[in-house]
């Protein structure tokens, strides 16, 4: 793109980084040379405060020139404290192909200061509890928004009390009255929530808490950006520098200006350089309920799901969601692993035998890659059909069958020493492994290698159960 | 200061700042020595690392003179870039007008911007839905199958009922039953079939293959000479098909090749040019992959926003408008499986599966989306329509989700 950029992320080269180094080649960083070290700072695989004759007075100037240089496009932003801290932006780039996105967006579920506290408690065990296990990750919600519905600065106070003494999830507290949002940060003074929000009608009195309890604050101007930046603007120079921004979530006819929005303010930050568009974004999804009329409650969640997906694809950082059903939280949870996974890494699952159901020494035995997307695909036909079998994963290197076999990384070498790795042979009393029909070039060199008999199997995992009952005989 | 444990002081605690805090805008010529006391305090109730973040923000002189009074106004200009390319149009189906018999033709591409970054240019073309029509019976999801449970095994009336209670754009024919290993149907089975869906509906189609790449290029070819002009999407033309018989023969009767390729923007390009050798960029439209959401969404995802981003920017081989098999979402086991009772629904999982994968692709540039759930394509139609509406946010009860009791 012909986009100009500031400190961007593609011309920062090892060679900048190292200039800026001791060049003490110490290996006190656990790398073999200073120029590794710089090689690993630009990949963002390891950080500067792991160098310790940079930590050194002497050299505070490089270090601060470093940190200037490494600063990422959009600043991060903590909410909440210990264990549970999170972290909302600290964006590198646009664009996921540009570089990692870091900071998966969080998501937050609502809890309102007029349920009673049984339902409060009851609420934040089930935001706690869920829990979805997915190629190795657990998705779990992050944060709860405690919402004040009743206007009433106790009924605030005692809401957020009950929240800080149930869970130790960081909190967004959201009150658009200072006074009622005061009486609430009274109740968790050394929490660190995030305050919802300063907007154009009561900044002072928001900066005021930010800077007296030391908490990040939210800066919301519904679709006016001009004065969302007036806000923050206003904020840094007030001394409130951990921002978050809220241009406001609108359903229905309102996502064209919704996405528009999103996509400026970043596109603002990590092309443009601009510092006031450089905080994390907020998405109120939640917004779905507003308004709601005689709209079924399920109706409103699918909108209010899909909405934090857009959402999720187009830049938000941070989510407040009211439905907290299964159902509708699990796409978004799915789609957040997906967008935030490293997009230089193929996904892999670890080599090695899987076992379905429960098979016998004449069960069928498989192989396929360790391409995650192969390797889900194969388990998820063979668990569907409830088929009691053996699977060895074999290391491809991330290749799916095709491209593996095409690019040498699934070869009948690897086969071979996999199938005498796994064990196998003293689980089944056969000798035949049913390969897939994609890896038939291989076939003969493969029955050469590990002296099994091999039966080529479909092409499509999809078709093993028609094929074990038409070809399969331990 | 407010702290733990301390109840009456904390109830206090903000006045109590806010009055040293207006104490110290009004005199700044504050006692030092009070100040420092106030340092001590700090140090005690924060922990060391803490405290050593906050302590710069209290800068004893700079708050009267910095904090400001009133709002800093500045302006926000919006980031608009141009690109040097354009989105090759294509145009769906063809009326009697321009040689065809469809009811209406669809143009899609033509594309100047990102997908939706309207503030730089409005949407050229609408996204297009085509709906899923099998031509034998196949294994579907219930939450699918109780939608079209009386029109299986009918593809006319499959159709019909697409696009008269299901609104399609188009109808995709899925040519299932001529796979050798099925039915082996031949060719000219396959055109009866074409020509029942071509007779029962009057959108644009999708002829659909089933996959094997030598039974597919005969069957593409019988029903591309058998209805010539009527600008069909031969669904797929592939690698590992015989790419000169089959763009000669999609040419030669005027109908346009989805160019499909595994995941890959080179393997893209690369069949992309053997097709020009036969057929005009006009007459291409491409299918990068689609995978489900949770089953490598993510290598879809960023595949076709390089794509576009790359064909915007002057890569004329990845120019043209692409097309996602969105239907591929109910590969994804959570999509159709029956799960423990805190994820059900799975009637409204799976829908919710097939919609999500769809936006996910929709703020990349697809241009067409293969799908299959009724509500899912509801949603899509409802949420291009907003999109492309050009209508504004009414920002006036936004704020109100801090309060709303739902």
């Amino acid at each position: 793109m012909s986009e100009k950029k500031k400190a961007g992320l593609k011309e920062l080269s090892p060679i900048d980084v190292y200039k800026l180094l001791p060049k003490t080649n110490c290996k006190e960083c656990g790398q073999d040379n200073c120029m590794a070290f710089a090689t690993k700072i630009v990949n963002r695989e390891i950080n500067i405060d792991q160098c310790p004759p940079l930590l050194k007075k002497e050299n505070e100037k490089a270090y601060n020139q470093l940190k200037e240089m490494l600063k990422p496009a959009v600043k991060e932003v903590i909410v909440g404290v210990g264990d549970k801290a999170t972290k909302l932006g600290g964006k590198l780039v646009m664009y996921r192909h540009e570089f990692t996105y870091t900071n998966p967006t969080a998501i937050a579920i609502d809890v309102t200061d007029e349920m009673t506290e049984q339902e409060v408690i009851n609420r934040i065990k089930r935001i706690e509890n869920y829990s979805f296990e997915y190629i190795g990750y657990t998705l779990k919600l992050d944060m709860i928004a405690v919402r004040s519905t009743s206007g009433d600065a106790e009924k605030f106070k005692a809401t957020v009390k009950k929240v800080a003494e149930t869970t130790n999830l960081p909190m967004i507290l959201c009150a658009l009255n200072p006074n009622v949002l005061e009486a609430g940060l009274m109740a968790a003074p050394n929490a660190r929530p995030l305050l919802y929000a300063a907007n154009a009608g009561n900044w002072k009195d928001m900066a005021e808490l930010a800077l007296m309890y030391n908490c990040p604050l939210v800066v919301s101007a519904p679709n006016d950006l001009t004065t969302l930046f007036s806000l923050a603007k206003t904020m840094m120079a007030y001394g409130v520098t951990d921002l978050v921004l809220d241009p406001g979530t609108f359903t229905n006819e309102g996502l064209p200006d919704t996405i528009n929005n999103f996509t400026m303010l970043r596109r603002a930050a990590c092309k443009g350089g601009e510092e006031l568009a450089g905080f994390p974004l907020m998405g109120v999804p939640m917004v779905a309920w507003v308004d709601r009329g005689e709209t079924a409650e399920d109706l409103i969640k699918w909108r209010e799901a899909y909405l934090a997906s857009m959402l999720l694809v187009r830049y938000a950082d941070v989510l407040v969601m009211h439905g907290a059903d299964g159902w509708s939280l699990l796409p978004t949870t799915v789609l957040r692993q997906n967008i935030y996974t490293d997009p230089r890494k193929p996904v892999a699952v670890a080599p090695g035998l899987k076992v379905f159901g429960t098979p016998d020494e004449n069960s069928p035995v498989f192989f396929t890659s360790n391409f995650a997307l192969t390797y889900y695909t194969v388990a998820s036909d063979i668990e569907s059909n409830k088929l009691n079998a053996y699977l060895i994963v074999v290391e491809t290197e991330g290749s799916a069958i095709d491209s593996g076999v095409a690019g040498r990384k699934l070869t009948a070498e690897r086969v071979a020493d996999a199938i005498k790795a796994s064990g196998i042979e003293s689980k089944v009393k056969h000798r035949k492994i049913i390969i897939p029909g994609k890896a038939s070039r291989i076939s003969g060199e493969i029955e050469e290698l590990s002296g099994w008999k091999v039966q080529v199997g479909p092409r499509d995992s999809s078709e093993i159960p028609k094929y074990l009952i038409e070809k399969w005989q331990p | 200061l407010p702290q733990d444990g301390d109840k009456k002081k904390e109830d206090e605690g903000l006045k109590l700042s806010s009055d040293l805090l207006e104490a110290l805008a009004k005199f700044q010529q504050i006692e030092l020595q009070d100040f420092e006391m106030d340092v001590k305090e700090l140090e005690i109730i924060f922990e060391p690392g803490l405290a050593g973040q906050i302590m710069p923000k209290i800068k004893l002189p700079g708050i009267a003179g910095g904090k400001p009074t009133a709002m800093l106004q500045t302006a926000f200009v919006p980031p608009v870039e141009t690109y040097p390319n354009k989105i090759t149009e294509v145009k769906l189906g063809a009326t009697r007008s321009e040689g065809g018999t469809r009811g209406r033709s669809l143009i899609i591409g033509g594309e100047t911007s990102p997908a939706f970054y309207n503030f730089e240019r409005p949407t050229t073309h609408k996204p297009v839905i085509t709906l899923d029509v099998f031509d034998m019976e196949v294994p579907l999801s219930k939450a699918v199958k109780m939608h079209v449970k009386d029109v299986v095994g009918d593809p006319a009336a499959w159709a019909k009922l697409a696009v008269d209670k299901f609104d399609a754009d188009m109808v995709t024919i899925h040519l299932i039953s001529i796979d050798p290993l099925l039915k082996d149907a031949t060719p000219k089975d396959a055109v009866k079939t074409v020509e029942k869906v071509l007779q029962a509906v009057d959108v644009p189609l999708v002829i659909g293959g089933c996959g094997d790449p030598v039974k597919d290029a005969d069957v593409f070819e019988a029903i591309c000479e058998a209805f010539p002009g009527e600008r069909f999407l031969i669904s797929s033309i592939t690698r590992d098909m015989d790419v000169e018989r089959c763009a000669k023969y999609v040419k030669k009767n005027g109908h346009i090749a989805l160019s499909f390729t595994p995941m890959d923007l080179n393997l893209a390009r690369e069949l992309n040019r053997r097709l020009y050798d036969f057929m005009g960029r006009e007459d291409i439209v491409m299918d990068l992959t689609t995978a489900a959401l949770g089953y490598g969404l993510d290598y879809a995802f960023t595949n076709m926003e390089r794509a576009r981003l790359g064909g915007l920017m002057g890569d004329v081989e990845l120019a043209h408008p692409m097309s996602s098999g969105t239907t591929n979402a109910w590969a994804a086991r959570e999509a159709w499986l029956k799960m423990s009772a805190e994820w059900e629904p799975r009637e409204l999982r799976g829908p919710l599966w097939e919609v999500t994968t769809a936006l996910t692709l929709l703020l990349t540039g697809v241009d067409l989306f293969m799908m299959m759930h009724p509500a899912a394509v509801k949603t899509l139609k409802d949420v291009t329509n907003y999109l492309t509406s050009g209508k504004k946010a009414d920002a006036s009860k936004f704020a109100e989700w801090v309060s709303v009791k739902a």
